[in-house]
This record gives structure tokens, sequence and C-alpha cells, in this order.
């Protein structure tokens, strides 16, 4: 078939005008899709991949003409999903053009959480032919009581970055929006649009209902092969690198050398607080006042706003951002990507680097920017296994059951359902396919009551099955609830910021602008007068207001208190074994820079380098505490689950550990005895202490208390509305809901240790949080290869954990140990004192 | 019979002890309080039925708290059998919450009632008093000198009272413990809400501005098997 009878007329036109061909695999595509067959089409960047993944939808609108007048109005004809609102809005923009140009008589808009009410009842009676939004939307659209009506003209849905949509219970959310869609419109067509992955059949799968006669039921798939491979380096600097910290400081003046030599450079960080200090140090040399901006979520949407227009208008120099500015949204002219920070997961810097670049026969051009030494050695070994190329798959994994929860809420907020056929429809997404009809009839029984073997709330219920076997919302408010309790992220909670002056001598603060969000436990730890780094400025912490936060500007160039700056993202299991490696192998360290060579020859010469398969654990006092460290190198996840369990161990052998801290490469364990000559006289074994059975006993113990299975015991009872979100007028802080949903857990696993929920938090706990998988097989691999080393003092490649900020504190036997201390101490300071006014008495006496 | 249980108690609480307002008191773990020459056993901001209020909105936290704050509270009145029992409001977690609660809960707490005096004050959770159960229902309450409400008066004194869940952070380096506790300046005396173990409002918190003296504030930390006492002052470290 050729290309004239693929392409509808106007299309062919708008093409020539432009002095474009329309690229094979945007008319395979058409052809497919357009015929029916649900896509994937994978491509990299630059390859034209969203107009393809629109042309079937564009010439099917060609195809159906204008709307007769008088006629009523049609539902939603193509619905595009994206991961990030702006990309929403961004491609609603690259759309515009050819849509206007080729004089497409079609509307277009975009729907999100920043779209205002009134037009988002305006979409709903109107409906626009093209509804761009996000998988949140979508679940609000679907869960109304006219889904039918507004989707009933709906031919195409569209998944942009759908390896990016997939993870995470928002993609879970999202494959049970599709099967709801599906049943809706069975003749809907899917295509997902995606950048290489290493195995694409997950996707393809995702794309279609997981039902009927034929095993595995998959999407068709189309491969764009090509792009130039990405010219990636680490940054060349003469500055001595740091033992630790993430903010690269060190390397800004070096940082500034190259945005001067480009146009516009895109410097991507992986924390909100990285941004913000890259953009303060750069700012601070920037003698040649070049625009550079600062991009990330937290800052006010006005503010990101602006940014976007000026980097698309290419009136920047450079933006520093986090993940808001990461997915395909497509910026033109820049022509370079730097990173700060060590590369992490490999999908994410491919991602990243992407962006520089969008002619996808011009190689990108990207700079690693290690922050500390470790990280230089992580970028090392990326690059010398050529990793950055390779590709992660994303993980869908199993359907989370909170989401399932939620969903199950909402389908009966859109009407009245049949349990059967729901269970039927729930099992058509891939990730509940291999849900049993028991669970899912707990998860409508927990929406309906809270699944509780004492009924006692059978009079409260939410949904209640009617005679006619359909279960039914039992009162409208219900449906309000589910709209304010949507979605599946639940955020640290924040707290605004607002720039105020102080008031004279006391008096009231007046208040100014809102800057943007910070989490709450950030502001937990600030006393009033300290400064801390926001929006690029130096802010004095003034105090906390209702839900908002006051900071005055404060005229010190350097914040008093650095922000958390930790990488989000656990380093690869991959890239883990190549610093392993390396830190093994004399000829491949010396490709490292100076700094971190002569680093390492003093850890050789005071301590020890470890091999590649061993775990090396030194132990030494500092200040008036004992250390031990080791350097397991599986990620701060790894190592913050590994930290919990090794310090319960610690305190039931009586060290008396306090606390302890961990980084992607090691972790830091300190208490009151000394861990050190505890292993040397026998009385505390090694071996024993970093025993496989810790994940036994041990690892149950500890998720009963563990903090973090409760943080996600919140978000698990957040997203199945067991606990509010947010109630008009009734705004919770998040402390307050931590503290009830901390309570709920414990009662839950004293009481009902099968509930629904708590199911689904361990489920969720051991696969992402505590890389549980993980700790075990690095317990495995050092079994008999632990080194101790008891030093006199901190040795070299210590330092950087000790280095680092974000303590967990331990609880339990040392918080008693602290309180019995103190009150002890006060008994021996008042008995000294009555000593003392004994004495002074007698003096008294003597004298008299 | 109570009254001799009383003589009893009030041996085993020797002059050393603490004393409020010139009674001898103890500061039971649970954040009870009790005066042994009274025979008077204080708790404050049960917050029964609190499951149950959520769930009439629709949130359906687990349905034990009824069951489990019956249980201290029967444990604590076992432990010092008082001739008389105040509950300093917040009671209750609504005001439809005793008349909702469950029979075999209100038969529950009927018989730990019975045999003693027993007197709900009206909190803010519960101001319409508390519904076919033993007990008198008061705003205020005095006896001995001492007065019994739920919050705290800006003036008063020998006060003693609930509502504001009061806690300490104890800091020492490396460590800083939180707990729910009580807090007197000789003056007044908060109670922590009954049978918690954590949360609560840090006595730092606006909410307590000019309610005590700080010089003389002392805390009472609960424990799991003690009270821990400290000075205000020495909590900081």
């Amino acid at each position: 078939m050729n290309e004239t009878e693929t392409l509808p007329e106007r299309f062919r036109r708008w093409f020539a005008t432009k002095g474009w061909q329309p690229r094979p695999h945007q008319l395979d595509l058409l052809r497919r899709a357009g015929g029916g067959e649900d896509m994937l089409l994978i491509a990299p960047t630059g390859a034209g991949k969203t107009l393809a993944g629109f042309l079937p939808s564009l010439a099917d609108l060609d195809a159906r003409g204008s709307q007769k007048p008088g006629t009523r109005p049609r539902g939603v004809h193509t619905l595009y999903i994206s991961p990030l609102k702006a990309l929403a809005v961004d491609i609603a923009r690259n759309l515009e053009q050819p849509v206007t140009e080729s004089g497409l008589a079609i509307t277009m808009e975009t729907r999100t959480g920043d779209t205002p009410q009134a037009k988002r009842q305006r979409q709903r009676l109107k409906p626009p032919d093209i509804l761009l939004t996000t998988p949140e939307q979508l679940a609000l659209l679907l869960a109304g009581k006219d889904a039918d009506r507004f989707f009933e003209d709906l031919r195409f849905v569209i998944f942009d970055e759908l390896h990016s949509l997939v993870t995470s219970k928002r993609g879970h959310l999202l494959s049970l929006g599709l099967a709801r869609l599906r049943r809706l419109r069975p003749e809907l067509t899917a295509i997902g649009l995606s950048a290489t992955v290493s195995d694409p059949m997950e996707l393809q799968r995702w794309l279609v209902a997981q039902t009927g006669e034929v095993d595995a039921p998959h999407a068709g798939l189309i491969t764009v092969f090509g792009g130039a491979r990405p010219e990636i380096t680490i940054l060349k600097t003469s500055q001595r690198i740091p033992w630790s910290g993430h903010s690269a400081r060190y390397a800004a003046p070096d940082i500034y050398a190259e945005l001067k030599r480009r146009r516009m450079t895109l410097i991507f960080v992986n924390t909100r607080s990285q941004a913000e200090i890259v953009f303060q140090e750069l700012w601070s040399i920037n003698d040649d006042n070049l625009p550079i901006a600062l991009h990330h979520g937290s800052l006010d949407v006005g503010q990101r706003r602006k940014v976007e227009a000026a980097m698309a208008a290419g009136k920047l120099s450079a933006v520093v951002a986090t993940s808001t500015l990461d997915l395909g949204i497509d910026w033109g002219d820049i022509d370079l990507v730097m990173h700060i920070g060590a590369p992490k997961g490999a999908s994410r810097l491919a991602q990243r680097i992407g962006r520089a670049n969008h002619r996808m026969d011009e190689p990108s051009r990207a700079i690693l920017v290690p922050a500390n030494r470790f990280e230089v050695m992580e970028c090392q070994a990326a690059l010398d296994a050529n990793y950055v190329g390779a590709q992660d798959s994303p993980p869908i994994g199993d359907g989370a059951l909170d989401v399932l929860a939620q969903h199950v809420l909402g389908m009966a907020c859109a009407g009245p359902f049949d349990a059967d056929l729901l269970f039927d429809e729930v099992r058509s997404a891939l990730p509940y396919h291999g849900l049993s009809r028991e669970t899912f009839l707990r998860v409508v029984d927990f929406v309906a009551t809270g699944g509780y073997a004492l009924r006692t709330y059978e009079r409260y219920a939410k949904i209640r099955k009617t005679a006619d076997g359909l279960y039914r919302l039992t009162h409208p408010d219900f449906a309000r609830q589910y709209r304010l309790n949507l979605g599946t992220i639940v955020e640290m909670p924040m707290l605004k910021i607002r720039l105020v002056r102080p008031g004279k001598r006391g008096g009231p603060l007046r208040g100014g602008a809102v800057l943007g969000e910070v989490e709450e436990y950030f502001i937990e730890m600030l006393r009033p007068g300290d400064t801390f780094l926001f929006a690029g400025k130096v802010l004095r912490f003034e105090g906390i207001r209702e839900n908002e936060c006051m900071a005055s500007a404060a005229f010190d160039s350097d914040p008093k208190i650095p922000a958390y700056a930790g990488g989000k993202f656990p380093l690869s299991t991959f890239l883990a074994d190549g610093v392993r490696a390396m830190l093994d192998d004399e000829e491949r360290r010396k490709a490292l820079p100076a700094s971190v060579r002569e680093w390492l020859s003093l850890q050789a010469a005071q301590s020890h380098l470890p091999k590649r398969g061993e775990l090396l654990v030194e132990t030494f006092p500092l200040e008036n505490r004992f250390y031990m460290v080791a350097y397991p190198f599986e990620g701060r996840l790894a190592h913050q689950t590994l930290g919990m369990l090794l310090t319960r161990r610690l305190e039931r052998a009586g060290a008396q550990p306090t606390g302890f801290v961990s980084t992607d490469y090691s972790i830091a364990i300190w208490g009151l005895k000394d861990i050190g000559a505890m292993l040397a006289s026998g009385v505390l074994d090694l071996k024993a202490l970093f025993d496989e059975d810790m994940l036994g006993d041990d690892l149950e113990a500890w998720l009963d208390e563990s903090y973090m299975l409760k943080r996600t015991f919140r978000a698990c009872a957040t997203i199945a509305g067991l606990i509010e979100r947010r109630y008009p007028g009734k705004e919770k802080t998040g402390r307050q809901m931590t503290v009830s949903a901390d309570l709920i857990y414990d009662v839950l696993r004293s009481h009902e240790p099968d509930h629904i929920l708590l199911q689904a938090t361990r489920a969720d706990a051991a696969s992402g949080l505590l890389d549980i998988a993980r700790l075990g097989t690095m317990l495995q691999r050092i079994k008999g290869h632990l080194t101790h080393y008891r030093l006199k003092r901190v040795s070299p490649l210590a330092v950087p954990v000790l280095l680092e900020i974000g303590r967990e504190s331990v609880n339990g036997g040392a918080g008693e140990a602290v309180l019995r201390e103190a009150v002890d101490e006060l008994a021996a300071a008042l008995e000294v004192a009555e000593d003392e006014d004994a004495r002074h008495e007698r003096q008294d006496e003597t004298g008299a | 019979m109570s009254l001799s249980t009383a003589s009893l108690e009030s041996e085993r609480y020797d002059d050393a002890g603490p004393r409020f307002a010139g009674h001898p008191v103890v500061f039971d773990c649970s954040g009870a309080l009790f005066f042994p020459a009274l025979s008077l056993l204080v708790v404050s901001d049960l917050h029964l039925e609190r499951g149950a209020a959520h769930a009439r909105r629709g949130f359906f936290v687990p349905p034990y708290d009824t069951a489990r704050q019956l249980a201290s509270l029967s444990a604590v009145i076992a432990r010092y059998r008082p001739a008389r029992v105040v509950s300093l409001g917040d009671n209750f977690h609504d005001r439809v919450g005793a008349r909702e609660m469950a029979d075999d809960h209100r038969a529950a707490l009927s018989a730990l009632a019975a045999g003693r005096e027993w007197v709900w004050i009206n909190g803010n959770h519960d101001p319409d008093g508390v519904f076919g159960l033993p007990g008198r229902v008061f705003d205020e309450w005095t006896i001995e000198g001492l007065t019994f409400r739920h919050e705290p008066s800006r003036g008063g004194s020998a006060e003693i009272c609930g509502h504001l869940h009061p806690s300490a952070t104890l800091n020492r380096p490396g460590k800083s413990v939180r707990r729910p506790c009580f807090a007197t300046d000789g003056n007044r005396l908060i109670l922590p809400a009954f049978a918690t173990t954590r949360g609560g409002l840090d006595l730092r918190h606006k909410a307590f501005a000019g309610l005590f003296d700080r010089a003389a504030l002392t805390v009472h930390m609960l424990g799991p098997d003690r009270v821990y006492a400290l000075p205000f002052a020495a909590l900081a470290g």
C-alpha cells in the first residue's frame, strides 16, 4: 500500500508544505491502528512519535467530518493520557500546529488538576474532540455518573511515555481505567508510545484486555531503531571532588564554563534541594548575567509555566531542573544535557539525555557531574560498561489492592455494579490478571464496611448490595469523598512557603507571595531564625501558621540548614557491582581523578580496600560514640532496611545503638558501647550479625514497628480510602494524619494481621520501599566474605557516610535508657546540690 | 469498704511522694492520676467510640478502640480500687458516641462504675454529656479545693484538666524521646490522653502559652511500666 492511500489528502499537503516526508513508522501506525489494531510504538526521542500516535485519530476525525448543526454534542473522540500535566499541556501546543495548518476543524483541550472548575464543567457538557489529560483525571471522569455518555463516541486512547505510565500504583489505577473504557467502548483502539525498553511484550499486553481465547493477548508492535549514540563524558575538573554531599558545589565554575559554550543547557538534578543549591551556586558566579532558570515541582505553578515558556522561546541559557521536566517535553533547542549526581538507573538517564538535540541523526551530548567521590566511581563504571545505552524494563508488578479498593468505590460512584461483571473487567487489566475472586470480594467488603471480622460497621456501609443483586452507593456524600481522596500519589506532607516581612518588634508578620511548597518534615527541623534555601533564595524561617510556613528574605549568602539532599533513586545492582569491581582493580582506579585516587590509597593504607566479593566492616570511636561502618554498595533503600535490622540485633546484644545513617554505598551505625571491642572479644559475632536469618524473625519483628512500613501503610490507607486525604474545611496536617495512621496500623497488626490492607502494605514494602530481595541476595553473597577492621579513628572511606544528614533514630530500649539516664543524672545533680546546701548550712553554723 | 481501701492506699504513699495542691498524687503510666487520700482516680480524653465516629463519616478505621480503652480503664481501676472516678471530658469522640455505643460495651462500662462515685466532665467533643450510663455529668466539678474541668481556664488554681493531650520531648546528644506526659507547675495539672503511648501536643506548642509557670513546670513522661519525672527546663539537655 502506498502512502497516498493511507494519508488523508490534507495531511499529505501539510507534510508537503513543510517539505517533510511522513516517516514509514508513522504511516505504518496509521494503517494498523486506523484499522482498529491496538498498537505499541517504540521509538527514540526525535522520531516524531507524538505525531505518529495522533495520526490515526486525526485521520479518523478528518473522515468523520464536522458535526451537523442542531445535533446533540458529540462525546470525546480521542483521549490522550500523559504522566505529567506539563507534558499534556506541551503536546496540546505542539499538536496545534499541524491541526491548524492542515485546516482540520476539531477541538482540542487539556484537563489537568490545574484546569479551573468552570472549564471542567463545560468540558463535561460539551466535550472536545481530543482531550489531553492525566491518569487521575481519567479516573475522575470514569467515576462520573455521565461517564457512559461522555465517552460514547470514543475511538482512540493514546498513552504517551507508556513505559513510565505503567509503573507503580498510578499505572495500576490507569490499567483499571483502561479496562473500564473498554467495557464502555469495546471497539476502542489503544495506542501506546514508549521509549526503548528491553522487553516490550509486557507493554504490549498491558494495552489490551487479558481475556478471550488467545493466550496472553497483546498489541501489535512497531519499533523504530536508530538514533545516534549519545556522546557522554564525565565533567573534567581541576577542583578537588568532595567526600560526600549531592550538591556538586565544587563543580559550579566548570559547569558555568560549559554553559557559556552552549546555546541552551538543561541541568538535571535528582532532588529539589539539589536544584536549589546548584541554581544558587551558578548565579553566585554568573558574571555574564546568563539567563539561568530553575524548575522543580515545589515551585508555584505560575513560576514553572513562565520558565517553560521562556525555554520554548529559546530565551534561556540554562535551566536547572528536577524530574518535573523529565518526560518527553520537546523544548527544541537544547544542545547539552548535564546530569548532576550519579546515573543510578539507566532508563532515567537515557531519557534525560534524550532531551538534548531532538534531531535523531545527530548524537546527543551529555556531561555527567559526579557530586562526590563515590559518584565519580559510579559514573566511571556506567561509562565503562556502556551502560547508558541499555534500558531497564519497567516493572509493572501485581496490581495493588489499595488501588483496587479506590477503583471499586469509583465504579460505585459511576453507578450500581454487579460484582461478577466488575471482577471480570478488573481481571482484564494486566496487573490484576492473577487476582483471585476471593481477594476481589474481600476488597469489595473492605470498601463497603472496612472488612473487619467484627461486623460493627454494617449500618454505616458505604456501598451495599440491594435486592437486585447490584452494589450501590448508600449516600451521594461518598462520591464527593471519593473525588477528594482520589489518586495514588501520597506525597510527603507539604507546607506552603509564604514570603513575609517580619513585623516590627514581635508584631504580626505581614504576608506576601507564596513561593511554593516544602516537605513538612524539613520544616519541623527548623527553629525560628534558621536560614535555608528555597526558590533560589536564602530564607529565614519565621514560624508556622496553620498550613503555611512563614519565611522572610535573609541576606546571608550561606543557608544554615542544608536541605536533605540524598539521592532519591537507588543505585542499580549493575552499577553497584561495577563500583565494587573498580575498587578491587588497580588498573581501573588509575583512570579516576587525582583526588579520588588519593582518597582510595589513603583508605588502603589506613584500613582496607574491599575486594569485589567482600563486605568490609570497620569499627572506630569518634567523639563520644562508637561507630560501625559497612560497605555493601546495595543502594540506600536496601541499606536502610539493613540498618534497621542490624540495630535491632545490636540492641539485643547490648551494644546500645542510638542511630544509623545510610547512603547508596555504605551504612554507619553508632552507639554507646564499643562495637569493635565487642567484636574483638567475641561478645559479638560478625557472622551472626550479618546472617541471612535477619530476614526471618527480625524482619517480621521489625516490620511490626518499622517507620517505613508505617509510612507505606499510611499511603495504602490513604489510597484505599481508610483515612482521608483531605476533607472540605477539615484540612489535616500530614503530621496528624501520620499519627492516626500509625495507631490504625498497630491496632490492625494486633487484631487482624490478615487484614486486606496489611496484605497490601506488606506487598508494597517487600517489593519497593525495603528492597528486601536485594538485601537477601547481598547477605547470601557476603557469607564467609566478611572482613572486620578495628580502627583507632575514622577511615577515609567512612567519611562520606558520616557526613550525611538525615538520620533515622532507633526506637526501643535506647529510648528508655535515655530517659532513665536523664532522671538519674538529675537525681545525682540534686544530691550534689543538697550536699552543697548542707555544707553551706554547716559553714553558716560554724560561721555563726 | 472503699474508705478502708483509701486509707490503705494513702499509707502506701508517704510524705516524700509528689503532691498537687497539698494532696499526695500518683502518676500512673496509663496516663491516669490517683489521689490516694481522696481515693480518687482521674482519667482524661478517653475518646470512646472513636472508630465508630469515623465510620459514620465513611472512614472505616478499626473497630477495636472502645474495647481497648475499657480494658485499660478496667486495669487501672483494679490497680487503685478508687471510690471515685472522674473522667475529664472528651469521654466520647463525638456527640452521638454514648448513645450509639454497643450494648456489651455499655454493660462493661456500667460494671466499672458500679459501687463507686463516677463523674463525667463534658468535653468539646461531647458537650451534651453522656447518655444511658451511670454517673453524674458536670461542666466543672470541685472537691477538696481541687477543680476539675476539660479545658484549662486562663485563671484558676489547683486546676486539673485535659483537652490538650500534652507531650514532652527529651533531647540528649544523638537521641530524642517524645512521650505523652502529665504537666504541672503545682497550680495546674494537665493530664495526657488516657492510655496512649505516643503522639500528643508538644508542651512548647503555643496552645500551652501562659498556662504554666515554666520555671516550676515538671513533666511526668509515660514509659511502658513507669513514669519519668523531669523538670521542663531539663528537657532541652
